[in-house]
């Protein structure tokens, strides 16, 4: 042993040094930890998109997909419902789909890549029940819309391009996912328009 | 004999020191009342949830295939089953019960005030864990309830501005709720958090020996000490306090063994009805309420109508509890020598706390809601009032000596 005073500026540098590797290593180590709560493989597997053939889908028929375990539909909609939904704006809370809840390309009035079909996640925004379609008897819930949707939970009204009325629960419109056409006649579901 | 085997062991760990110093002659403030009570039924409880829930483990199956059929064999054919079953369903319970009479004892008597701090922090953090806890495990059952409560509670999260939604996927480990989360929970159910609860416990006990118990009175007994150094006013924890603990479980036990073979479902608020059916995750029921012990905070979640505020607003209402000891900056400790705002302010908050928590589990209507805005606001008016006022506060003169 030497005599020689404790060179404390060396020895606080080797410290410190030693802390911050060891710190990094902490932290690289937590990396598979926090990792593998992503969803695995299969997961991601089992909720790859889905497409879906919308050639014979009825004027006014809804279709029902899963995707990711949730129920997606696909609605076939008229000229005269597409005139209709022009005319509701005031009765909306979210008319112009100012709140992210469609994928750019959707947002437009009546939510959707085709005017014709309407696609949308079939979950209410408030608490997550799936609503009911009500081609012909929406009447009854608001006066002069034909149909739309009407969630049996909480009572949540919605009109056919998925808009929330004013006066319900449900904060927002429905989800509209990301979806992409192949042909005319072809949706893929869960990717979005323009992504290869 | 014994004497040397005493010896042997306390020459290689200080085996009598610790319990003298824990138990034995531990000094503790004679004037305890019934308040008191519920620090040790807390371990009691803790017991009863370790025991029943290792026993429960060893025929529950955590997939979202088996778990809900699980649940059903340990109640039919498992021997005992329903009972090892109920007790831990009625403890959880009985543990929010206790727990919460416990942190409104701190309350009254100021118990969370210098030099104990540290004391409340640590139970506070007890706290926080024993919500987790009580979550997670209340998927496990995989019925309607358990299945849609973890989506309304996981969606909580999704409210984070940026990374909500990615929050949420991790979480789950999915999509939706499914089999990935069933697991996880589990994990975290009956590993991870039980001993990080067991860890904070002992910081809490060690944190409360170190400082001493607080008391009705709310004045320190270290302060008067014998020629010895033994407090004046204290006597040792064992037998008096042991003696005193062991009758306050016989009056728990009454009341808990009531529940546990009478209503074991404690009228739907234990264990409630929908998660008699299994998980479904094409269906919802038709009213989410939490159990019973999440209701006035989810009361709070629901009286704002924006979505990311509802959420921060209950988070407040659990993280303003954590900085109590700063924000009141009265030195007196205990409600007995504290002015009457200070009465009058507890009162409403006890009620505002009970109020909220009954809001929380009936359905929203918008009387309703606006009666849930009042009290959100009544309850977090107690700490900015107090705040305002505990600094300088008229209150009684604090007697030298422990009065009864």
């Amino acid at each position: 042993m030497s005599n020689a005073p404790v060179d404390t500026g060396r020895r606080r540098f080797l410290t410190a040094a030693t802390a911050v590797v060891g710190g990094v290593g902490a932290v690289a180590v937590a990396v598979p930890f926090i990792k593998s709560w992503n969803p695995s493989a299969k997961a991601k597997a089992a909720g790859a998109p889905v497409e879906v053939n919308i050639s014979k889908v009825e004027p006014g028929q809804l279709i029902r997909v899963e995707w990711r375990g949730k129920p997606v539909w696909v609605v076939r909609r008229t000229k005269e419902i597409l005139t209709n939904l022009a005319t509701l704006d005031s009765q909306l809370r979210d008319p112009a789909s100012a709140e992210e809840q469609q994928p750019a390309y959707a947002k437009n009035a009546v939510r959707s890549i085709n005017p014709e079909y309407f696609i949308a996640v079939g979950l209410c925004t408030h608490l997550g029940c799936s609503p009911t379609y009500l081609p012909d008897t929406f009447s009854e819930q608001v006066e002069g819309v034909p149909s739309g949707f009407y969630c049996p939970c909480h009572g949540s009204k919605f009109d056919l391009a998925g808009r929330v009325f004013k006066g319900v629960p449900a904060p927002l419109n429905l989800v509209v996912p990301p979806h992409q056409y192949i042909d005319a006649g072809n949706v893929i579901i869960g990717v979005d328009q323009g992504a290869a | 004999m014994i004497k040397n085997l005493v010896d042997w062991i306390d020459a290689r760990i200080p085996m009598t020191a610790t319990y003298n110093r824990h138990v034995g002659q531990y000094a503790t403030p004679k004037n305890f009342n019934f308040w008191y009570f519920f620090g040790s039924l807390a371990m009691l409880v803790l017991v009863n949830q370790f025991l029943t829930g290792i026993w429960l483990t060893m025929n529950y199956v955590p997939t979202a295939e088996g778990a809900f059929a699980s649940i059903e064999y340990i109640m039919r054919d498992v021997e005992y089953g329903w009972l090892l079953r109920y007790m831990h369903s009625t403890g959880a319970s009985a543990f929010f019960v206790v727990i919460y009479l416990h942190m409104f004892r701190g309350l009254i008597y100021g118990s969370y005030q210098k030099p104990r701090e540290l004391l409340w922090l640590f139970g506070m953090l007890i706290f926080l864990v024993l919500m987790a806890e009580a979550f997670m495990g209340y998927l496990l059952p995989w019925g309607q309830m358990s299945y849609w409560g973890a989506q309304v509670i996981i969606s909580l999260f999704g409210a984070i501005p940026f990374i909500g939604d990615d929050l949420t996927l991790w979480i789950r480990g999915d999509f939706v709720v499914s089999g990935a989360t069933l697991n996880r929970f589990f994990a975290l159910h009956v590993i991870a958090l039980p001993l990080v609860l067991v860890v904070l416990v002992f910081l809490h006990l060690i944190a409360l020996h170190e400082v001493g118990s607080n008391n009705p009175d709310g004045i320190e007994i270290k302060k008067n000490k014998d020629e010895n150094g033994w407090p004046i006013d204290g006597i040792p924890f064992h037998p008096y306090y042991t003696v005193k603990d062991i009758f306050g479980t016989a009056c728990f036990l009454i009341i808990f063994c009531y529940v546990l073979f009478f209503m074991p479902e404690g009228g739907g608020y234990f264990l409630e009805g929908p998660n008699f059916e299994a998980a479904n995750s094409m269906k919802t029921p038709e009213h989410i309420a939490p159990v019973w012990y999440f209701t006035p905070f989810y009361a709070i979640l629901r009286a704002i109508p924006d979505k990311l505020f509802g959420v921060m607003g209950m988070g407040l209402a659990i993280a303003v509890l954590f900085v109590l000891p700063w924000l009141d900056r009265c030195k007196v400790k205990s409600v007995r020598y504290r002015s009457l705002t200070h009465k009058l302010n507890l009162a409403q908050f006890a009620v505002s706390f009970v109020i909220l928590g009954y809001l929380g589990a009936v359905p929203a209507t918008p009387e309703l809601t606006i009666a849930a805005r009042v009290f959100t606001l009544t309850y977090f008016g107690f700490f900015f009032f107090l705040w305002l006022y505990s600094k300088n506060e008229k209150t009684k003169p604090v007697p030298e000596r422990l009065t009864h």
